[in-house]
Formats: structure tokens, C-alpha cells, sequence
């Protein structure tokens, strides 16, 4: 497993070739990547995280997704800093023996990092910038795991 | 001593992302209330506390937690990420 918490861009092709590279027993890769959404009039989205705990938090969350899917890898990368409409924020990517743990496994991993991982996002529009609220959604989403 | 964290809103209403605090309060929210008694900054950071989440030692915790041995303690809004 591996946690990356960066501000430069990631190269998704490259990483979904290289994270579980060399092993014979997956039969399933999944991943998700996250993109910066400007809904009308975004310049950029700025993301802030607590270094340290941030690390921490996101390899617990991945320690657990191993367990419960059995996980063969993992890999979390999420960018912090300045980004512009259209730029990664983040992905995730499980390896599974079969399809399903690995799509359960990075849904499980999603809403986790949604509300368990500190960061918080502020897009900044020509009208200034707001931080970005947290959904009840995102919490709800925890119950169904 | 310990060290206390802001991020996000937190810090911009607070004016500094970090500092040291002398406290003999026993849980995260007696901190909370010395800090509120300091200036007016902090009572507007702190006006709601279900509003907050608050981390010790890099864990997620909560407002009744004691502070004994904490050596860092962290408050922030509800995380945002993905």
C-alpha cells in the first residue's frame, strides 16, 4: 500500500501500470480520480491539510480497506496546494483477486477520505473565496460500510 | 505546554495557524473555554463547537477527551477531501 500527499500533478497511466506491478495473483484493478469541477466561475480551488496526521489518517483508512477486501495493493495520492479547474486533486486504486472487492474497496475508501482525512478545500471565484462545506451526505455515507 | 493547531476557517478567524498554550484545563473543552476567554477571535472561532472537530496527537477525538499527556492538540472544520 501507499499513501502519497503531494502538491505536484501525478501521471495516472503510469501509476495504475506501476502499483501493483510484477504480481500475478490480481485479477481485478480499480481506480478513481477526482478532478477539480468549476460548476461557473471557479479560478482555482485551493486544498489545505494538517501534515502528519493527514499521512496517519489515510494509511489507517487504507490499513482497514486491505483487511476487509484483501487487498493484493492500494494506492491513495491526493494533492494539496493550488489547483486550477480541470487539474487531479487525487485517486485512489485497489487490486483485488476479483472485481468486486476491488470496486467496494475504493468506494470504501472515497467516502472515507471524504470526512476522515484532513483536508479542506476553498475555491476562490471572481466574487472571493469560500471554504467549501462538508455535506451530511459525505457523514451518512460512512453507515453503509 | 502544548501546541495548538487551526486550520482552514479556524485559523483564518483565529489569525495564526499554530501556537503554544500554558493550560491546566482537563478536557478539550475547557481548553476551549480559556481560549474563548482570551479575545474575541477566538470566541467567534469557537461560537460552535459542533461546528469543529478536534484531533489530539493526530487522532480524531472529542470534546470531552481529557488532555492528559496530549502534547498536540488540533481544531479544524468537518474535513473535505476526495
Amino acid at each position: 500500500m501507499t499513501v502519497r500527499v503531494q502538491t505536484d500533478p501525478f501521471d495516472l497511466g503510469a501509476e495504475l501500470a506501476g502499483f501493483a506491478a510484477g504480481r500475478t495473483d490480481i485479477g481485478a484493478q480499480v481506480s478513481f480520480t477526482g478532478l477539480v469541477r468549476d460548476d461557473g466561475g471557479l479560478r482555482h480551488m485551493e486544498i489545505e491539510h494538517y501534515p502528519g496526521m493527514t499521512e496517519k489518517a489515510i494509511a489507517g483508512i487504507e490499513d482497514q480497506a486491505i483487511a476487509r477486501w484483501d487487498l493484493k495493493a492500494s494506492l491513495v495520492i491526493h494533492r494539496h496546494g493550488v489547483l486550477a479547474p480541470g487539474e487531479q486533486i487525487m485517486m485512489v486504486a485497489t487490486a483485488a483477486g476479483h472485481r468486486v472487492a476491488a470496486f467496494e474497496a475504493a468506494e470504501f475508501l472515497m467516502d472515507y477520505l471524504k470526512s476522515r482525512a484532513p483536508f479542506w478545500k476553498r475555491e476562490v471565484t471572481a466574487d472571493g473565496a469560500e471554504w467549501v462545506a462538508a455535506k451530511d451526505e459525505d457523514e451518512t455515507a460512512l453507515n453503509r460500510w | 505546554m502544548i501546541d495548538v493547531l487551526y486550520f482552514a476557517w479556524v485559523r483564518e478567524r483565529i489569525g495564526l495557524p499554530k501556537e503554544k498554550v500554558e493550560t491546566s484545563a482537563e478536557t478539550v473543552a475547557g481548553l476551549v473555554e480559556e481560549l474563548k476567554a482570551r479575545e474575541a477571535r477566538y470566541e467567534a472561532a469557537f461560537a460552535d463547537v459542533s461546528a469543529l472537530r478536534v484531533a489530539l496527537d493526530q487522532e480524531l477525538s472529542d470534546f470531552d477527551a481529557p488532555l492528559a499527556g496530549v502534547r498536540e492538540v488540533a481544531f479544524f472544520p468537518p474535513m473535505t477531501g476526495g
